[in-house]
């Protein structure tokens, strides 16, 4: 056993880190949100030349033939700068539909219907879209729509999705920990860093537990690829992502509930990913039904 | 990232699953709770048990992931954990083999491993807890000998004990960290007095000691006068590290029987209960992965506290939601499983450092956050 990133794992990471600090910094995110609900298709095609969406995809079809713990580190990635747009489904996508490893093609999923993220934007839809009316949506990089609910028969690769989806939330939480930390270091009052005070302190340490108890659970189901793992991981990085961001929050006070402060995006985006296929009550009656399954 | 054994780790596991299987059944009844010379001569019993098979060293001497495997099939068989021999196998028995002489190492650990010397750990004062260095234990020297007067508390095991790795202020001067030194006391040594103190789940597991005019060797000091801190934090590092791991393998098996218990009497049916349990399901197969992280990880420590955090929670949560489980009055009866359990959990939240002394670690250490006030 020895679990723990592999030298080419690292490598990945930092590749894909750099990629995208370069090409989606700040200023970009700020962009998106003006763009919004269209999306960047210079940067989805940069995305694709890197090879983001063929990354699963086996190198005779023209992929780049990693994992799916690979398919993670990326994913993990693309959730701590809050990259936009329907990255699972165009990744899961790749090989099927023409043009999605490239980058060329946008595609979405209507799953279970409910909601879909970046309808209109789209240039392939699987599954029904008949009747989607827009939503107002509460993140102002994921535009949504309704769609009527359907039979999860209509669903396309629900758990993969559900892990990659805990991979974004697990790079979002990772980097909630880093702003309240930065923020916590630098903010003064009282005449030292608000970090120096115990309940700041406590704030950021519970944030770092979440966050590494999620990293190990998240790794491991995409080693195993087991469901029971995968409803786990989702579980945990959700929470990861959502409590952790606003946490994040509340370390920045007043600055934490501006428009100018990027701490709303991360939570708003871990809102929208929360609600996608695999949801809490799903996930945990998957993991009690396990515990008999298992006990016998 | 690979969660397989290798060759060799999978020979290992085949091999003591073979063992386990034939060694176990001849083993003697478990004693009472209550019983302290039947308690240690059973876990010395054991420990002899392994040493004879060639395991007994496995806590310290093999690789971390070897220990793993150990912990996780010998809990998986039902077989007894070290017991009495914790602080001899996984604190002061790793700390000697750490910083000691070679003629301390010949003197202490093969009793250790042979199962013939129990340890405890005399750290904690009544006045010094999660403020360990604040120790005020005395000790003056006195030609070859240490005199050492004060008290420890909440010390577990101190009735059944040979041997106290003991913390003292050698320098009562010196700034509090630089003063302390690791003493290993002999516990029939003339002046010490354990008076043992019942825990609020009914047992004797620790006690007071009353140290007056103890004459302690030098040749018995660990590391230089005035070191002990440093010393210290060596052990305190095994603290955190793998010791967990049969706990976590064995808190996953209640979970399971917990499911069951609940789907025979009928609770099952509450999706409330039946959530909170597949919740449980998750909490520990993410502490399992996260204990099989931390152990192939080449920098031990960062984790420890990380893991410590969760899952001294998680145990608590897991017989609150046994007791749900029960329902009443099962939840309040003594002779029900789980019950002293969930007594019993409530100690994970403060020995071995409280949460909110671990919190002030990951902030200040990990983080790199200001240190607190
Ligand atoms: C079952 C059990 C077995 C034990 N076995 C041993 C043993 O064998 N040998 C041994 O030496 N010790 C042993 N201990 C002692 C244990 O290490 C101490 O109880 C522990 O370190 C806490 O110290 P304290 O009890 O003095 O509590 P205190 O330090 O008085 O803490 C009381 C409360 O104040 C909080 N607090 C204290 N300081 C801070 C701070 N800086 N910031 C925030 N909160 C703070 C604590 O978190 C806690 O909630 C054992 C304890 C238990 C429960």
């Amino acid at each position: 056993m020895r679990f723990q990133l592999t030298e080419d794992q690292r490598a990945l990471r930092t590749g894909v880190r750099e990629l995208l600090t370069a090409r989606f910094g700040r200023e970009r995110l700020r962009a998106a949100m003006a763009d919004a609900p269209a999306l960047d298709r210079d940067l989805w095609r940069e995305l694709g030349d890197a090879g983001f969406f063929a990354l699963r995809l086996p190198e005779a079809a023209g992929g780049v033939g990693l994992g799916l713990p690979e398919a993670v580190l990326a994913f993990e990635e693309a959730g701590r700068v809050l990259l936009p747009g329907p990255l699972i489904a165009t990744q899961l996508a790749a090989g099927t539909v023409p043009g999605a490893a490239t980058g060329e093609t946008v595609v979405t999923d209507v799953d279970t219907g409910g909601t879909v993220e970046w309808l209109a934007a789209a240039d392939v839809v699987r599954g029904d879209a008949e009747g989607a009316v827009s939503v107002r949506s509460v993140d102002p990089l994921t535009p949504l729509h309704r769609v009527p609910v359907q039979d999860s028969g209509a669903a396309v690769d629900v758990p993969l999705k559900s892990l990659l989806t805990a991979a974004e939330q697990l790079g979002t939480g990772a980097r909630v920990v880093e702003l309240a930390v930065e923020h916590a270091r630098t903010r003064e009052q009282f005449g030292r860093p608000i970090g120096a005070f115990q309940a700041v302190q406590q704030l950021c340490a519970g944030m770092l537990v979440r966050v590494e108890v999620a990293r190990a659970v998240v790794y491991a189901a995409a080693v195993t690829g087991d469901p029971a793992d995968i409803a786990a991981a989702r579980l945990l990085a959700d929470e990861a992502a959502v409590h952790g961001a606003r946490d994040c929050l509340q370390v920045h006070g007043g600055m934490g509930f501006t428009w100018e402060s990027d701490v709303h995006l991360y939570l708003k985006r871990a809102w929208v990913r929360a609600r996608r296929p695999g949801s809490v009550t799903e996930c945990e009656e998957l993991l009690a039904a396990g515990l008999l399954a298992e006990a016998g | 990232m690979d969660l397989t054994d290798t060759p060799q780790e999978a020979e290992f596991r085949a091999r003591l699953r073979e063992w386990l299987a034939k060694a176990l059944p001849s083993l003697p009844d478990r004693p009472s709770p209550d019983d302290w010379p039947g308690r240690r001569a059973y876990d010395l019993g054991w420990q002899r048990t392994l040493y004879d098979a060639g395991y007994g060293e496995v806590h310290w001497g093999a690789e971390p992931a070897v220990r793993m495997i150990f912990l996780e099939e010998t809990e998986k068989a039902g077989a007894p954990y070290v017991g009495a021999n914790f602080v001899g196998l996984l604190h002061a028995g790793p700390t000697i083999a750490a910083e000691g002489t070679e003629e301390q190492k010949a003197r202490w650990l093969p009793p250790v491993l042979r199962g013939e010397e129990v340890w405890c750990q005399g750290f904690s004062e009544p006045d010094a807890g999660s403020d360990l260095a604040a120790l005020r234990t005395r000790a003056r020297r006195d030609g070859d000998d240490y005199v050492v007067s004060g008290s420890k508390i909440w010390t577990s095991h101190a009735e059944v004990a040979d041997w106290c790795e003991l913390l003292v202020r050698t320098d009562p001067d010196a700034p509090k960290h630089r003063g302390i030194t690791w003493l290993a006391m002999p516990m029939d040594a003339p002046g010490i007095t354990v008076r043992p103190l019942r825990t609020l789940a009914g047992s004797n597991e620790f006690a007071e000691v009353f140290l007056d005019e103890v004459r302690v060797p030098v040749a018995n000091r660990v590391g230089a006068e005035n070191d002990g801190w440093r010393v210290t934090m060596v052990t305190l590092s095994f603290e955190r590290g793998t010791a967990f791991v049969g706990e976590v393998v064995a808190c996953r098996r209640v979970l399971g029987e917990l499911a069951l218990a609940a789907r025979e009497n009928g609770r099952w049916d509450d999706p409330v209960l039946r959530r909170r349990l597949g919740r449980l399901n998750a909490e520990f197969r993410a502490l399992w992965r996260l204990t099989q992280w931390n152990v192939s990880d080449s920098v031990p420590g960062v984790g420890g506290s990380v893991f410590k955090l969760r899952y001294s929670h998680a145990r608590q949560e897991l017989y609150e939601a046994a007791a749900e489980v029960l329902g009443d009055p099962a939840a309040l009866d003594l002779e029900q499983p789980w019950v002293l359990d969930r007594l019993s959990s409530l100690s994970y939240t403060i020995a071995a450092g409280t949460s909110q002394i671990q919190h002030n670690i990951v902030a200040e250490r990990v983080l790199g956050l200001p240190k607190g006030r």
